[in-house]
């Protein structure tokens, strides 16, 4: 376990160097991302250590962002200031994106003989 | 003893044990409370903790500053989470051998809308600079999106709120937009999911249906890296 979070740090590690010494717009964790896929990649069958972890880590995901979003604390002003163009990007072009999106991907993406649809809408809500 | 208990907890919010506890502790109660609702999408257990936190720091006067001393240790853990995405991104290789240009294209098409709607959208209505560049990359997960707002001269904290309301927004209303649209394709309902709301859309996503899920996720983190590179890149283009 220590060893499988400790490759995990190395990926992200090297990913924030490849950032720095670059000066690339993306974030080092998201180039040790790309590191680790590529390292799985090659081993083929990844060590069950190494799943393991990264499914520990990634099950309470969203217990992570809760200490940036209490950051919401420092903003009120600006969100007061800017709620109207803040709000409707929010919804408006969330919504937006997800609609346009699906309706893309189901044109396009090759029809499976096994495509499980939805039973009823009310399931999927 | 009113002055004791104030002493008390000048002393205690001194310590960054008390941030990190009071985290954990408004999480499970967010969680308890999302459970308890039969995991009704609109009792978020992020948005709960929030607000519980918020109000605690309200009443109690105390900085965020001091607050994040002690929560910075879970904070510090969305580095690793983030490359931690490679496993399951891995276990849709064959997914993606199979339909590698049109996920590709997927996930370029939904990336550039969502931010160039909100950029435009955000820009009629008024919407300043700061805010703009903080809310341009809103759909992708937050140390991504932060990393990019400080990039483009956005204001990483306003990121970090938008980024989750995003989520919020669509793990709530996607699904119904969704069914409203007749869209029935689980594989691209999922997909739509994880490019428009990343990590909160996925977890939502892998509640309904395994297959959305497994498409969320892989949308997600094909995003995150298109997100990261389209974005800073087209922005240093357009506005210099």
């Amino acid at each position: 376990m220590i060893a499988a979070f400790a490759l995990i740090l190395v990926c992200q590690l090297f990913g924030e160097v490849i950032s720095e010494l670059f000066d690339l717009p993306v974030p080092g964790p998201v180039i040790g991302l790309v590191l680790l896929f590529f390292g799985l990649l090659i081993s083929r069958k990844p060590p069950k250590v190494l799943t393991d972890a990264a499914d520990n880590l990634l099950i309470h995901f969203s217990l992570l962002f809760v200490p940036a979003g209490v950051g919401v604390v420092t903003q009120i002003d600006r969100l007061k200031g800017d709620w109207l163009p803040i709000a409707a990007a929010l919804i408006v072009s969330t919504l937006l994106a997800i609609v346009l999106t699906a309706m893309l991907m189901s044109k396009l993406l090759p029809k499976q003989t096994d495509v499980s649809t939805p039973d009823s809408a009310k399931d999927a809500s | 003893m009113e002055t004791d208990i104030t002493q008390l907890w000048v002393y205690l919010s001194t310590k960054p044990l008390t941030g990190l506890t009071i985290t954990l502790v408004a999480y499970s109660i967010g969680f308890w409370l999302y459970q308890k609702s039969n995991r009704n999408p609109m009792c978020n257990p992020v948005v709960i903790a929030i607000a519980l936190i918020a109000f605690l720091l309200k009443v109690t006067d105390t900085p965020y500053a001091t607050y994040f001393e002690g929560a910075q240790f879970v904070h510090f853990l969305l580095g690793p989470a983030t490359v931690a995405l490679a496993v399951p991104l891995f276990r849709q290789t064959e997914t993606l051998k199979r339909a590698m240009p049109v996920i590709v294209f997927g996930v370029l098409f939904g990336s550039l809308v969502a931010s160039a709607s909100t950029v435009l959208l955000a820009w009629a209505l008024g919407a300043s600079p700061e805010t703009l560049a903080s809310l341009a990359p809103k759909s992708v997960t937050t140390p991504v999106a932060m990393g990019i707002a400080e990039n483009i001269g956005g204001v990483p904290a306003l990121t970090a709120v938008c980024v989750i309301a995003t989520g919020i927004v669509g793990a709530t209303l996607g699904p119904m937009v969704m069914n409203m649209a007749r869209l029935k394709d689980w594989r691209a309902r999922g997909f739509a999911m994880g490019v428009a709301s990343h990590g909160i859309g996925t977890a939502r996503a892998f509640q309904v249906n395994e297959t959305a899920g497994a498409f969320s996720g892989l949308a997600m983190g094909l995003n995150t890296m298109a997100t990261a590179i389209t974005i800073p890149f087209l922005w240093h283009w357009i506005f210099g």
